[in-house]
């Protein structure tokens, strides 16, 4: 069996274990940032830089840290980087943090993050590991634009705050507010759960053929 | 400087500000360990002792921080207290009730990577709560967390007793469930002054 290519590990992250809709990790900024298409991009891209850069760090230092203090010593580094990324946004656009609040810094408590490190960045080489994070950030941005685009529109009926309907659009104002997202989230899960169902199924009808 | 008063900070954080429910902190045992009620309330109390130790820690955390000027380290410093009250309860728990530990698993040392521990170490000081309005901020999240860990698990209680189409099985039918309990907190928006 030969290793999986990098380029492999890339697109794992963003299709076959996709962070929010397969393995249904780092729910809290999933349901609480992604009101609006602009905020959850904001965030996807802000946990995808947290993410590849302690992955690397984590990846560099592995032979560095102790076994029996490694969570600790995961945690501070993540934690270094949020910040990092807390005061660059604060920097950018004040509006915008204003948007995400603590969620930005709550990024340190998303379990995608300790999770990867520990399971990945860990045991593998600089470059997979950050190639392997990059893509779940990315898959991890994806979910959140998929899940902000449903809740904006139906919700404001405006995409990326441009109007969509005209001005007699009845908004649909309890997707943007707490049990929307819930809601949102599940329909995903639900379609995604779909197309598993379909594939197993036409798997196992052509192993039947083959047979 | 905030003006809440300590019923109003508690009523709204128990129920139209809930933790879960409302601000999506949390998220991870309430859809992880809510299967069984016997494993929720314990998971709910210690979680709460958590966020009690972390909050009233952050507190003076924080007023050394300020003094110093040091803000920008805030996050680091919380998590790494947090992360120790954690230590603290699961060396305590695997002491006294060994069954219980077993039952909760990787969940407890989980408890780390909550937000809402995280999330009330950050909310008090963004709210600038004094030392008593955190006490209540912290207690009445502790209290709004078990609340919505309990009848999470009521319901899923119930729901193995129904027929589920195998499309929604596993995690969908346990969100719509959040969303359906979250709805019907909102009802409760305006108690304790609102925000």
């Amino acid at each position: 069996m030969s290793a999986p290519s990098s380029f492999d590990e890339f697109l794992d992250g963003i299709w076959k274990q996709n962070p929010i809709f397969v393995m249904v990790l780092g729910m809290c900024p999933t349901l609480a940032v992604t009101v609006s298409a602009i905020n959850s991009i904001s965030m996807g891209l802000a946990t995808t830089f947290v993410l590849a850069a302690s992955c690397l760090l984590v990846s560099l230092l592995r032979s560095a840290i102790p076994k029996q203090v490694r969570i600790a010593s995961y945690i501070v580094i993540i934690a270094t980087f949020v910040t990092v990324v807390d005061y660059a946004i604060q920097a950018i656009s004040l509006d915008l943090y204003e948007a995400l609040g603590a969620y930005i810094k709550l990024i340190v408590a998303n379990c995608i993050l300790l999770g990867r490190a520990e399971a990945h960045a860990a045991k593998n080489p600089p470059l997979p590991a950050t190639l392997n994070a990059f893509g779940m950030g990315l898959g991890f941005t994806l979910g959140l634009l998929a899940i902000g685009s449903v809740r904006e529109i139906l919700g404001a009926g405006k995409l990326f705050g441009l109007s969509l309907f005209g001005p007699h659009f009845q908004p649909w104002v309890v997707m943007v507010l707490p049990p929307g997202g819930f809601f949102v989230l599940a329909g995903w899960l639900i379609v995604f759960a779909a197309f598993r169902h379909i594939s197993i199924k036409r798997n196992a009808q052509l192993g039947g053929v083959q047979s | 400087m905030n003006n809440d008063t300590v019923a109003n900070i508690l009523l709204t954080t128990i129920l139209p500000g809930n933790f879960v429910l409302a601000m999506f902190l949390g998220m991870c045992p309430f859809l992880g360990v809510s299967q069984k009620l016997s494993t929720a309330v314990p998971m709910g109390i210690a979680t709460a002792f958590v966020i009690l130790v972390a909050s009233l820690s952050a507190y003076f955390l924080n007023m050394l921080l300020v003094h110093y000027h040091l803000e920008f380290l805030s996050v680091i410093t919380f998590i790494t207290v947090i992360a120790c009250a954690v230590q603290l309860v699961e060396m305590f728990v695997k002491k006294t009730f060994p069954e219980l530990f077993r039952q909760l698993g990787i969940y407890l040392p989980l408890i780390t990577t909550n937000c809402a521990v995280l999330g009330v170490a950050l909310f008090q000081t963004a709210r600038q709560y004094n030392f008593i309005q955190s006490l209540a901020y912290s207690i009445g999240g502790g209290i709004g967390f078990t609340l919505a860990l309990i009848l999470m698990a009521g319901l899923r209680e119930r729901m193995q007793l129904s027929n589920v189409p195998t499309l929604v099985q596993g995690a969908a039918i346990s969100v719509v469930l959040g969303g359906l309990l979250s709805l019907s907190f909102m009802g409760f928006a305006g108690i304790g002054g609102g925000e």
